[in-house]
This record gives C-alpha cells, sequence and structure tokens, in this order.
C-alpha cells in the first residue's frame, strides 16, 4: 500500500494531493531558509495566525456576494489581505515602539487568531449549511481536492519560490551582515518586507495542505535540517528545499494509505523525521559525532598525560588513564611501564619540554596558540628550528 | 585649545559632515559634529567608551537614519557616492555561525558589480583570491567562517572591502582583540592603501598607537573635542577633555607625547 502511494498508484486524487504538497514542501523549504538564517523564524508564526480574520471574511464576502464561499482562489486572497495587515502591525511595532519583536508577535499573533476564531463562530451561526470545512484550513484538509487546487497551490508555490531564488544574493546579505548590505545599496527593511511577502505568500499556498497553524513547521524545520549538512548558505537552500519537497510527498503519500490520517500534521512529522535523523547522523553537527569526537579526544588527553606522568615517574591516579596505558601496551598490569612505553613517555616530555620553551622564545612564542596538548612540534616547526630550540633548551635545563 | 583648520577642501573631502546630530529615543548619542576628512591620510576617530564613535561612522553610512546633518562623499550627496566607500563593520556585529565560507563573505564585496543575478565568473574569484591574499589569508578561501580565530574574522572583514575597489575606507575598530600578527597585518594593509591614494577613517581605542599608525585624529564625546593632525590635535589638553578623569595625567602626557 505504502509503496503503491509512494508511486503514486492509488488513485486520482491522492496524486494530485501528494504533487501538490510536494511542491508546497519545495517552495516552503526553500524560502523559509532565508528566514531561518535572518533569525526571524517566528515572524512567520504571527504572519501565518494573522491569516485566519481575512479567511473568515472573505467566505462572508463570497457567501453575500452569492458565490461559492469556498473557493480557493478567493480565500487565499482575502487570508493574504490580512497576513499583510498582521505584518504591517507587527514590522510598525517592532519599529516605532519600545516593544522587543518577540513581544510584538505574541501580540499581532494572538488578537489576530483571536479575532479569526470570533468571525469564524459567526460564520457557522450564520449559514450553517454552507460553511463546512472553513475550519479545516487551521490544520488543512486535502480531502476532495480539485484539479484546479492542486494546480494553484503547485503554481504559486513554484512562483515564490522562483522570487525567493531571484532575491538569494541581497536576502542571504541581509541575513549575514545587516549594516553591509545597507552600505551595498540594499534596502534592508525593503528585504526584510520582501521574504516576509513571500512567507506570507508560502503560507496562504499551504492553506489548504497543512494549516495556518501548522505551516511555520514547513517553513523552518526543512531549514533546520539542512543546517546540519552543510556549511554554504546556498547548498542550505537546495537542501532545505529538497528536505520539504520529499516531506510533503512522502507525508502525502502516507496519509493517502488510510483513510482519515491528517495529510498536513503528517507531512509536519516527516519532516521531524527528517530533522531527527540529520541531528543524530550529521557529521559535522551531528550529536553522534560530536560525541565521539569528544571522546576521542579525550582519550588522547589521557594518553598523554599518562605518558607525561611515566617519564616524569609520577604515579598515574586516574581509572582511565591506566587502562588506555595498559591497553595500548605501554604499561604492564602492575604499573612498570614497558619498554615501549619508556619511549613514548620520553618523546612525550620531549615534545612537551620544545613546547615549553616555544612559548619563551622570542620569535617563535606566536606559535604557542598551536599548542593544544596534542599537537607534536614536529608538525609546527621545521627541522633546524627544534634544533635551535633543543639548543637552548640544553644551555640551560630546568625540570619541566 | 587651537584647532588646526584641516587642509583639505570641504567640498572635495572624502567625507565631509556637518551638523550630525543622532539620537536612540531622545539620547543624543552624538551631537552637533562637524567633521572634514582629510584626502589620502590616515583618519582615528579616538574617544572614550559610548561616546559615539561607532555611531558616528554608521551614521555617515546611513546605517543609522541621523535626526540632522549633512553629509557629502567627494561634494556629492552620499547616495550618488556610496559605491566610493567600503565599510568594515565590527567583528562582534554579526553570527559567525553563518553558513558561509571566507571566499563567499569576500565575493560579497563585489555585490554592485554581480548584481541580483549576474554570475560569479573566473575573474571575480581570482580578484576576491588576490584581496584575501593582501590580508595573509589565501590558504582559508575555503574555510567555514566559525573556524576563524577573532584576527582571522577581522581580516576577512578588511578583504570583503578591498574587493569593492573603493576610495573611502572606513573601519569600526578594526584592531579590537586581535593578535599582534593580525594588528601589524592590517596596518600594513592599511598603509598600502594610503600609498594608493586612498582615504582611511578608523574608529580606535588603543591611544598609545595612534600617534605611529595614523596622520590625523577626530576626537569625539558625544561632541567633537577636536580634530587635526597627529602634532596639533592630539595633545595632553585634547585627550584630558575628550576622555575627562577616566585617564591618570602621566598616562596621557605619555600617550601622546613622541615616545
Amino acid at each position: 500500500m505504502l509503496i503503491d502511494a509512494l508511486f503514486l498508484q492509488i488513485g486520482y486524487n491522492a496524486t494530485l494531493v501528494t504533487l501538490g504538497s510536494a511542491t508546497l514542501g519545495l517552495a516552503a523549504g526553500a524560502t523559509g531558509t532565508f528566514l531561518f538564517l535572518r533569525k526571524r523564524a517566528l515572524v512567520a508564526d504571527a504572519v501565518s495566525h494573522a491569516t485566519l480574520p481575512g479567511l473568515a471574511l472573505a467566505f462572508m464576502l463570497m457567501v453575500a456576494m452569492g458565490g461559492d464561499g469556498r473557493n480557493l482562489a478567493g480565500l487565499m486572497a482575502g487570508s493574504a489581505l490580512s497576513a499583510w495587515a498582521g505584518l504591517l502591525c507587527l514590522s510598525w511595532l517592532t519599529r516605532h515602539t519600545r516593544l522587543a519583536e518577540d513581544a510584538a508577535i505574541g501580540a499581532v499573533l494572538s488578537v489576530f487568531f483571536g479575532f479569526g476564531i470570533v468571525l469564524l463562530t459567526v460564520v457557522q451561526t450564520l449559514s450553517a449549511g454552507r460553511q463546512a470545512g472553513l475550519e479545516s484550513f487551521l490544520l488543512g484538509s486535502t480531502a476532495g481536492m480539485l484539479f484546479s487546487d492542486a494546480l494553484l497551490i503547485a503554481a504559486g508555490g513554484l512562483c515564490v519560490l522562483a522570487c525567493a531564488l531571484a532575491l538569494r544574493r541581497p536576502l542571504l546579505l541581509v541575513a549575514f551582515d545587516p549594516g553591509y548590505a545597507q552600505t551595498q545599496g540594499i534596502n534592508v527593511q525593503r528585504m526584510d518586507l520582501a521574504i516576509m511577502t513571500l512567507v506570507m505568500a508560502i503560507t496562504v499556498v499551504g492553506l489548504k495542505v497543512v494549516g495556518l497553524i501548522l505551516i511555520v513547521a514547513l517553513l523552518i524545520i526543512p531549514a533546520a535540517t539542512a543546517r546540519f549538512w552543510s556549511n554554504r548558505a546556498d547548498r542550505v537552500v537546495l537542501l532545505a528545499g529538497l528536505f520539504g519537497g520529499l516531506s510533503g510527498y512522502i507525508g502525502a503519500a502516507v496519509s493517502a494509505t488510510a483513510p482519515g490520517l491528517p495529510t498536513g500534521p503528517i507531512i509536519v512529522l516527516v519532516g521531524f523525521g527528517f530533522f531527527v535523523g540529520s541531528l543524530l547522523l550529521s557529521p559535522g553537527r551531528g550529536v553522534l559525532s560530536s560525541a565521539l569526537r569528544h571522546r576521542a579526544y579525550q582519550r588522547q588527553v589521557h594518553l598523554r598525560q599518562g605518558l607525561l606522568a611515566l617519564a616524569r615517574q609520577q604515579p598515574v591516579y586516574e581509572a582511565m588513564t591506566r587502562r588506555l596505558l595498559r591497553r595500548a601496551g605501554l604499561v604492564r598490569a602492575d604499573g612498570v611501564p614497558t619498554p615501549e612505553g619508556h619511549s613514548r613517555a620520553a618523546a612525550a616530555l620531549r615534545d612537551e619540554t620544545r613546547w615549553q620553551a616555544l612559548r619563551s622564545s622570542m620569535h617563535l612564542s606566536e606559535l604557542s596558540t598551536r599548542d593544544d596538548g596534542l599537537t607534536l612540534i614536529l608538525d609546527v616547526l621545521t627541522q633546524d628550528q627544534i634544533a635551535e630550540l633543543d639548543r637552548r633548551i640544553n644551555a640551560s635545563p630546568r625540570v619541566v | 585649545m587651537t584647532l588646526a583648520l584641516p587642509r583639505s577642501d570641504p567640498d572635495q573631502s572624502p567625507l565631509c559632515i556637518r551638523g550630525l546630530t543622532v539620537s536612540y529615543g531622545e539620547q543624543p548619542v552624538v551631537f552637533s559634529v562637524d567633521m572634514t576628512v582629510q584626502d589620502g591620510a590616515m583618519t582615528a576617530i579616538i574617544g572614550p567608551n559610548g561616546a559615539g564613535k561607532s555611531t558616528l561612522l554608521k551614521a555617515a553610512l546611513n546605517i543609522v537614519r541621523p535626526l540632522s546633518g549633512r553629509i557629502t562623499v567627494y561634494g556629492q550627496p552620499l547616495a550618488e557616492q556610496a559605491q566610493r566607500i567600503a565599510y568594515v563593520p565590527q567583528r562582534a556585529s554579526v553570527d559567525w555561525d553563518f553558513p558561509t565560507e571566507v571566499l563567499d563573505v569576500v565575493l560579497m564585496g563585489l555585490y554592485r558589480d554581480l548584481g541580483l543575478l549576474g554570475r560569479v565568473r573566473g575573474h571575480h574569484i581570482r580578484h576576491a583570491k588576490d584581496c584575501l591574499d593582501r590580508v595573509g589569508m589565501e590558504d582559508f578561501a575555503a574555510r567555514q567562517i566559525g573556524q576563524l580565530s577573532g584576527g582571522q574574522q577581522q581580516r576577512v572583514f578588511l578583504a570583503r572591502a578591498l574587493a569593492q575597489r573603493a576610495d573611502l575606507y572606513l573601519l569600526d575598530e578594526p584592531f579590537a582583540g586581535v593578535d599582534a600578527a593580525t594588528e601589524r597585518a592590517i596596518i600594513d594593509v592599511l598603509k598600502s592603501l594610503r600609498a594608493e591614494g586612498k582615504t582611511v577613517v578608523a574608529v580606535h581605542h588603543d591611544l598609545s598607537t595612534v600617534r605611529a599608525y595614523f596622520d590625523n585624529v577626530f576626537l569625539i564625546n558625544r561632541r567633537k573635542m577636536g580634530e587635526g593632525p597627529i602634532s596639533t590635535a592630539f595633545t595632553p589638553e585634547t585627550v584630558q577633555a575628550t576622555y575627562g578623569g577616566r585617564l591618570a595625567d602621566g598616562q596621557i602626557t605619555q600617550l601622546t607625547q613622541d615616545a
């Protein structure tokens, strides 16, 4: 069943939803990365909640004019207008009052959402028969998606994606260093407004599939996932698009395999799965690899300290150090160094003494920043420099 | 206190500021400041902490909007001459965990050439690498910026400014928290810029190196406290007036006299 769903073999509607969700995920992931890198992820949350009043008002207006209240394009236009109003309130509050952005986000988000819920209740009492499904925009609902809806979602998503990619250079410059971007002739405020407008467009496009409460996940999680895999912003954007698109595709396919599985939340959960996988497994920034790296480093330090203690004929107190030394064949079970242990210990002490001498040397002392307790001085200095150091050490022998 | 008149003509000065006031809320940080930067010279902006040094620079670049004041660059309004200015912000002003590599940061300096969609071509990369070479960072082009030391970060910012091929360089505390080797590398680059006829203005915090590094000083503590060549404007009296009781008398005399 799942295999069939993944290969788009279980019906027309499921195929529409899957392709629509994949496009939405691709666009949301890539666009959201710019927001994520600008560190304004929560603004997207305020914007998406601010769509609700417009959604309800658009429904009322269309019904009042005798049309079908559930026309997707009409609802999108209404929610875009109210999201825009929310965005303007937010930027006015942060710029012209002393309110911090997080407080402004909280205020705008809750007020608009609350107002939207009031309107939604009014809609339900006004025309009980025809409002069916309006509240499904809170969490998305793909049942009964029309071909025209899917087309609208895909086309809208791709339009936003194209705009975001066209603006990628100024958007990234503003995200990295807004002051410098200003000196490069980029209007920082206008760029911030541009990215928020694109985010708003994604929210509106995604209303039908994931709903306004969860859309922020589709904007942020793919970017956070992609950050684990690359240290270059343009690649993070591409990877986020990939993760977003895959989440949309797989999530929609999974939800099509059984009746009653909600599409939007499953898409978000699939995205979260990618996130957790990356968090654990990423080679550079993952939890697992940094734990392994830390452990390897700790072992090296213990070994080194153990060798120095042997060379200075001091007792080794730490159990871990003793174990490491024994396992490397450097000491016998009774704590007496083996011949190899003796020579390694002497080498470690020599290295340590040279580092100490380097610190007090007039011309080489700058290199002492390379001393992390493990780097061999042979890797830092040339042979003649070492010979010079040794001459100085022998000239004034002291206990190190 | 006598001020030597700046030698350069205000109409052609690389950076001419008149009556500049910047305030955050209703607390002016910079009040009614006039400044005339001399062409082809190196000028240090000095003053105590919180005296408005960085703000002055940011207002001159329109990064913060002044309450009042007029700024001209080479005799023209700032907006028309902005491409002739290169800015080196404080190192601490950005997040160094941002996903980007050293060469990408330097290429940001070419934004005006590249525009929105222009392709990065071989000559752009070569130019960016040359700029890295000038600051001694050619081997670090492919490093993630988070792996750099403080001094190396500062050099990358300087390379980005060099990439702009500007005529006026404005630097905000370029020597703050950098190692001795970096300080030498940066001052060498700045002096080579001066030798090419460029103009350098730097916010500077270390009074002991003012005399060795700069030609002119501009002293500020909210108001302008002095301006001119080191020999006439950087005196115990002007420094005492600018810093008030924050420096001991003997210290000031020692700092401002020839070693």
